[in-house]
């Protein structure tokens, strides 16, 4: 890994009797975006908050940039960091290009530089408008303008497509690819697996405030070593032949139904599986291989 | 590194007022100002028979006891929520991921929508100023900005503790209940205490004693700042003639009205920057 630009060693958090941390420890490296993923309640907004010394930690450190979050020099770096959180209501009697100047003002960035940022994000239509007729998803791209105000090179995106339609979802991990080519390091907390799954170089998987895994999805795939799942469509009477030649596979599952026949097996079986699939190749129609997807890394992390 | 970078507080005050002024806020509580202002300055003397605008003396007495309802509850409307608000609204974290400080920000708030009070008492009690100064002269003008600046500082006095409740509130609702007592604390039910005590005691109540438990309420301090200075009013007032002749600096009621600014501020600060 590349220099660690966010450091967080053994952080612990409790709220009362509730403990949102436990014993937290990654580093993510310059240049990286890490995937925080959890159930609610697993602590990724917790751990955000920490990062950006919102709160303090019972134990351990957090730093940012070599600088100790909590300390007196911090006031610099975040002039070098952004934060999204997960929902934000801004000043409704303010307009979308007014609530961008005030950010401005308070990140010392120019104000000549909101108007094409409110472009960057679809809102340049709706600058002068108040912010109180804004839909969700618009608040969410104001959001998103206000966070790449003076080019910042670490990002805190706590479930930033939250309330975005498709269109402005493919359009922020757009804009995420082009920041993530100029070298800013970002961490992306988010439900949504499919959606980050092919975008983010590591995942972080918190359960109950506990770190479970960090890597990776193919790390954290080989972690687990998850079965992959081979779906046979099957010709009409090929299901007799399928289930004598893969129903006493060693390792692996076979399950026949409507047509369908889909068998799991471990990685190193599928080779074999595949030589039986095509010796009775006259039985099958169409073939599909799926790895594990993220849900069930995800789960069976969740679930060891 | 600066302490407070004055930029940042600006920033936060502009917004501040701005949304005030945006909201149609500052030109409400105007209006209300102007409305209560130019009735009580007109009908202020139908008691003793007579209607229309009298001396500068009598009418300041007149508006002091308006001012003393609703400035505060307008200050503590305006400020209960300026912390609380943005915590609800979620925009505090983002507010404080940004290189600005807790101070900066809690003074930025405050200023901002002292900004809000001042220009609403200055533009709804600015009519009836400027009536009284066509008919008073210069001398009408010195007593009347005096009413109004000793207005904005009973108004800033209970906007600090406003924003120390929505420091220390959990919710706007808790905030606001806790605002709307303090209220009825410091504007009807303290004042009764005193009179009750008063007679109680049968007058025996030493001066200084009366005179510190006026200091200790900002709705006070601002009655006595202009009532003091104010012969003709002087005998209008029960408690004045039993008050300290301490009372009378008007040093030392800034001083105490100053405090009751400062103090707030610091304990709100000092909890902010803890939580």
């Amino acid at each position: 890994m590349s220099t660690a630009v966010i450091d967080v060693a053994g952080v612990s958090r409790s709220f009362g009797e509730v403990r949102a941390l436990a014993d937290v420890s990654l580093c993510v490296g310059e240049g990286e975006l890490l995937g925080l993923i959890g159930h609610n309640g697993a602590g990724k907004s917790t751990l955000i908050k920490l990062m950006l010394g919102l709160i303090a930690a019972d134990a351990g450190e957090v730093r940012i940039a070599g600088a100790p979050v909590r300390g007196r020099g911090f006031r610099d770096v975040r002039r070098r960091i952004a934060y999204l959180p997960e929902s934000v209501v801004f000043y409704d009697n303010l307009s979308g290009l007014e609530t961008l100047e005030f950010f401005a003002d308070l990140k010392g960035v120019a104000r000549a530089a909101c108007p094409a940022l409110l472009d960057e994000v679809g809102l340049g239509a709706a600058a002068a408008r108040n912010v109180r007729g804004y839909s969700k998803g618009m608040r969410q791209r104001l959001g998103f303008a206000q966070a790449l105000l003076g080019k910042p090179e670490i990002l805190f995106l706590d479930e930033p497509t939250g309330g975005l339609d498709p269109e402005g979802i493919r359009e922020f991990y757009a804009i995420l690819a082009r920041l993530k080519s100029r070298g800013v390091t970002a961490v992306l907390s988010s439900h949504n697996l499919a959606q980050i799954e092919e975008r983010v170089d590591r995942l972080a998987l918190l359960q109950r405030g506990r770190l479970k895994a960090a890597g990776s999805v193919a790390e954290l795939r080989a972690g687990l070593n998850l079965p992959l799942a081979i779906i046979l469509k099957l010709r009409a009477g090929g299901a007799g032949a399928m289930r004598e030649a893969l129903g006493s596979l060693e390792g692996c599952a076979l399950r026949v139904e409507d047509g369908l026949a889909e068998v799991r097996c471990p990685h190193e079986r599928k080779m074999a599986v595949l030589e039986i699939i095509a010796a009775h190749a006259g039985a099958v129609t169409d073939i599909d291989i799926r790895e594990p997807s993220l849900e069930d890394v995800f789960l069976g992390y969740a679930e060891s | 590194m600066a302490l407070l970078e004055f930029g940042q507080v600006a920033a936060i005050a502009r917004k501040e007022l701005r949304e005030r002024l945006r909201s149609r806020w500052v030109l409400a509580v105007a209006a209300v100002f102007t409305l209560f202002a130019l009735t009580i300055a007109y009908f202020g003397a139908a008691q003793q028979g007579t209607i229309g605008f009298k001396g500068i003396e009598l009418t300041i007495a007149s508006l002091v006891s308006l001012a003393i309802y609703l400035v505060p509850l307008i200050a503590l409307i305006l400020g209960y929520d300026a912390i609380v608000g943005e915590r609800e609204r979620g925009s505090l974290d983002l507010l404080l991921s940004l290189p600005l400080t807790r101070a900066e920000l809690l003074l930025g708030k405050f200023l901002g929508l002292a900004s809000a009070l001042a220009v609403s008492t200055f533009a709804g009690f600015g009519l009836v100023g400027i009536l009284l100064v066509v008919q008073g002269g210069a001398g009408a003008a010195f007593h009347y900005a005096g009413f109004m600046l000793s207005a904005i500082l009973m108004g800033m006095a209970f906007l600090a503790l406003a924003v120390l409740v929505s420091v220390l509130s959990a919710s706007k609702t808790a905030a606001s209940g806790i605002a709307i007592t303090l209220w009825f604390a410091f504007v009807l039910v303290y004042d009764l205490v005193l009179l009750g005590v008063l007679v109680l005691s049968e007058g025996r109540l030493p001066a200084s004693v009366l005179g510190a438990a006026l200091l200790a309420n900002p709705a006070d301090v601002f009655r006595v700042l202009n009532v003091f200075s104010l012969e003709q009013v002087k005998t209008l007032y029960g408690l004045s003639t039993v008050a300290a002749d301490t009372l009378t600096s008007p040093w030392l009621l800034s001083a105490a009205m100053l405090a009751w600014i400062l103090l707030p501020l610091a304990l709100a600060f000092r909890k902010f920057r803890r939580s």
